[in-house]
């Protein structure tokens, strides 16, 4: 036998590699670098989520009207019908000599906003800029919330990731049961809207007789109770504080052993909060989560050191959610579905093992034939796609890519186009040696020959691949991704690791055995 | 073992013009189906909800009482259902999406179909309409760009003519399987636009293969004419081509009937595709050469002009480098 070439020193050593790094991905082991298996093949929750972010600027002006009615009673000013009007918050000034104070304040509190004035009426609204800047603000808050919220629910490797200018791509692997994945969907979509709101008490008694009309020209919104939608509230739309100025958020028992939520406040949270109370003793107060009133209890004394709780109506579940969802953080503007899909475990399970048997079934098919076909060059070409597959699976491995079930469908025709190449050179060898070529020029010959054609072919295939890549989403890049990589991994098996392994056995090949080593007579 | 022996060339070109012909028509067939029947979009094109359900083991799934239960709301008055891969398995296809994260159309279901029997929720799939748009264009532009990036390599590795054959090979391939599509009514998805790119990869490989046996032909092959050198040279490819199509086959043959379900429309797309693609690089593509009006002496005057100019530029360099220049 010939001493080892280069080719066949580079073939073994990716051999090796391939078998190496695709281990850990084969027996599923805890260590190392392995192939994550696709959302379709071991099931959970897909989701491309669209944000409202129109709602980012209502809340925004609605935020600003507190401000203004916060900075401005703290300096004695007084104001009247302060509310939100569309794109803009407007109030009046009673004493004319008041305005040019509050131009100054609002100039100092409210920046991005052009605030204008004509006879003590006065008009905030955002500055185009502005109003692009809160956009964008809420879809990249909208990402981190979202992923917080997940990753404190303790899921397995949730991915949440901004997509484009304007969506935001959500995968949770491993989701076991429909209504699990109800929570998390849940979870996700809570605005987690926490506001305290002073219950107008002046027209308290007719809030079952107001329209909401009405109640709005008061400056005043109605909201339901939690448990019984039936029982109203009227209060102060501007609210006294709200989830913003929150710094924790967790899940207690209250003296019926009911879980609640005990909050606390930030120190400018807490200020307001104290300095109302302290006002407000013998009113009620709200604390409204997501436009629902949780409870309306009486003020009965100045309330310090910023701390509340939110009760009733909670399950353990739901009140361990809405404290993840509290200290994560409010959504500035509501999130919904532009695609969903979601897989079941048993389904992936399914899926797996039917295309394992379609590759294996296919893989063994071709394999038999080479050799029947070919005789040695047939399993010489078999080592090659054997190889191949390992190094496949090791640089998917490495490059921590998913398999998607249309990517294990593109493992299956790269074994079908691998082989191609050694199908290639085979013939081309065939041809030589019928002319009557000695062997090894035949061989060295046919492989010359023959690469213009395996490499034209393969580019090509690569562009295609490569743009699919490009334009693909979820399932369909692993394809391409898959497919790549076979493409790349079999020039180096099929044309440089054969070529090797020929040039090693040269000696033994003889003209008498041509029908065992290239299947054709002498 | 030996299937083809080259013996002496095949006279393929003779039936060229026959072939054409029926080429021609199946793809105008093709084109007349797409445009008249059109294409059965799926829920990732066309937007929609799609469910799947599995009753218990022992249970045949109640297809009736599901679509009388369905029809009872409203969101589900366009729903359809139908057994899918075996009778335990139904799949739900409506033409409704819901925007709301929290509660969704999978969640709906369970509770309006709980009084039909045991059953698990395998897979909810939900596109929006304005994705399925976007997802639509997106797929039009990936074909229109690998063509374009083909149409580049190609003509710049062998000659314009090769190129615009081969795209037009790939034309047609990809027609006569977008009418088989439509034909068997199969639902296209994402899947099926992996299908079509993967045959486009696919049909120019074998198109390719042949290109380059002519290419080396029309240097080494004394007789100067066009339809002798493409017939020796798929003559000479006729055994490769069979043998890769045969082995491709098989695997995609054995994706089709063991696959399941899910990757059925896949692997037909691909069982039409690699017939046509095959076919299309011995009829269509050569021809098309012929037809294009390649003329070879043209083409040996271009590649010896090209190479007296190489050996200039080398001579140049070389006096340069010895400093005689």
């Amino acid at each position: 036998m010939q001493k080892l070439n280069y080719r066949v020193v580079i073939f073994i050593f990716a051999l090796i590699f391939g078998v190496v790094f695709s281990i850990p991905s084969l027996i599923q082991s805890k260590e190392g670098k392995k192939i994550t298996l696709g959302l379709d093949l071991q099931g959970g929750l897909h989701m491309l989520l669209g944000v409202k972010s129109e709602e980012a600027i209502k809340s925004r002006l609605k935020s600003m009207a507190g401000t203004i009615k916060y900075v401005l009673e703290d300096n004695d000013i007084v104001i009247d019908g302060l509310g939100v009007n569309g794109d803009k918050v407007t109030f009046k000034v009673l004493d004319p000599d008041d305005i040019p104070k509050v131009k100054e304040l609002l100039k100092k509190e409210l920046p991005g906003t052009v605030i204008l004035e004509q006879g003590g009426a006065f008009t905030v609204t955002l500055t185009p800029k502005e109003v692009e800047r809160t956009k964008k603000m809420a879809i990249d808050q909208a990402v981190d919330t979202i992923r917080n919220r997940l990753d404190q629910f303790g899921l397995a490797e949730p991915t949440v990731a901004k997509q484009g200018q304007d969506k935001i791509l959500v995968e949770v692997p491993g989701v076991k049961t429909p209504a699990d994945e109800q929570r998390i969907r849940e979870l996700i979509a809570r605005a987690a809207h926490l506001q305290m709101m002073a219950v107008d008490e002046d027209r308290a008694a007719r809030v079952y007789t107001m329209s909401p009309a009405e109640a709005k020209k008061y400056g005043d919104v109605i909201l339901p109770d939690v448990k019984n939608p039936k029982e109203k509230y009227l209060l102060k739309a501007i609210p006294i504080l709200d989830g913003s100025m929150l710094t924790d958020a967790k899940v207690g028992f209250d003296r019926n052993n009911q879980p609640v939520i005990n909050f606390k406040l930030n120190g400018e949270g807490a200020k307001i909060f104290g300095d109302f109370s302290g006002k407000s003793v013998g009113k009620r107060m709200a604390i409204v989560l997501d436009n629902k009133v949780y409870s309306a209890p009486v003020i009965r004394e100045r309330i310090g050191g910023g701390q509340g709780q939110i009760s009733g109506g909670f399950t353990l579940n739901e009140a361990n959610d809405v404290a993840i969802a509290l200290r994560s953080g409010a959504l500035l503007a509501p999130v919904y579905v532009m695609e969903k899909r979601s897989v079941g475990p048993s389904l992936g399970a399914d899926s797996i093992r039917q295309s394992t048997i379609a590759l294996v079934l296919g893989f063994v098919l071709v394999v038999v034939f080479m050799v029947l076909y070919y005789g040695i060059a047939g399993v010489v070409a078999d080592v090659a796609l054997v190889a191949n597959l390992f190094l496949i699976l090791a640089v998917m491995a490495l490059f921590g890519a998913t398999l998607t079930l249309p990517g294990m469908a593109g493992i299956v025709l790269t074994v079908g186009m691998a082989v191609d190449a050694n199908v290639i050179i085979n013939e081309r060898i065939r041809e030589l040696l019928r002319e009557g070529a000695s062997i090894p020029k035949a061989i060295e010959e046919g492989y010359s020959n023959a690469f213009t054609a395996i490499w034209d072919a393969n580019v090509t295939t690569l562009i295609s691949a490569v743009v699919l890549y490009a334009y693909g989403t979820g399932p369909i890049k692993g394809f391409a991704i898959t497919m790549s990589i076979g493409i790349l991994a079999s020039m180096l098996t099929a044309i440089l690791g054969t070529h090797g392994i020929y040039q090693m056995l040269m000696p033994k090949i003889t003209r008498q055995k041509l029908n065992l080593w290239f299947g054709i007579k002498a | 073992m030996e299937l083809f022996k080259y013996d002496r060339p095949i006279n393929f070109m003779g039936a060229s013009r026959r072939f054409g012909l029926l080429s021609l028509t199946l793809v105008l067939l093709s084109w007349g189906l797409i445009f008249t029947k059109g294409f059965n979009y799926g829920i990732d094109f066309a937007g929609g909800t799609l469910i799947q359900l599995r009753y218990d083991d022992t249970q045949k799934a109640p297809l009736q009482k599901i679509r009388e239960d369905l029809t009872k709301n409203k969101e589900f008055q366009d729903a359809t259902v139908t057994f899918f891969g075996n009778d335990r398995e139904v799949i739900i296809r409506t033409k409704s999406s819901s925007k709301t994260v929290g509660k969704d159309m999978g969640d709906r279901i369970r509770s309006l179909l709980k009084d039909t029997g045991k059953f698990e929720v395998r897979r909810v799939d939900m596109v929006g309409p304005a994705i399925g748009s976007e997802l639509k264009e997106k797929g039009l532009m990936a074909m229109v760009l690998s063509i374009i990036g083909i149409l580049i390599y190609v003509s710049v590795r062998f000659e314009w003519r090769f190129a615009l054959a081969s795209v037009a090979a790939l034309v047609h391939d990809v027609s006569i399987a977008m009418g088989a599509i439509v034909l068997f009514g199969v639902e296209v998805n994402l899947d099926i636009l992996a299908a079509l790119l993967t045959l486009l990869g696919y049909s120019l490989n074998d198109t390719i293969i042949v290109f380059d046996r002519i290419r080396e032909g029309l240097r080494k092959i004394k007789n100067p004419d066009l339809a002798g050198i493409i017939n020796e040279s798929i003559t000479r490819t006729l055994s490769r081509t069979v043998l890769t199509s045969l082995t491709t086959f098989f695997v995609v043959l054995t994706l089709f009937l063991f696959g399941g379900e899910i990757i059925h429309g896949f692997a037909f797309t691909m069982v039409v595709g690699i017939i046509v693609g095959t076919y299309s690089s011995i009829f269509i593509a050569s021809p098309l050469l012929m037809w294009l009006g390649f003329d070879v002496k043209s083409y040996r005057a271009k590649e010896a002009e090209k190479r007296k100019r190489e050996k200039e530029k080398e001579k140049l360099r070389a006096m340069y480098e010895q400093g005689t220049l």
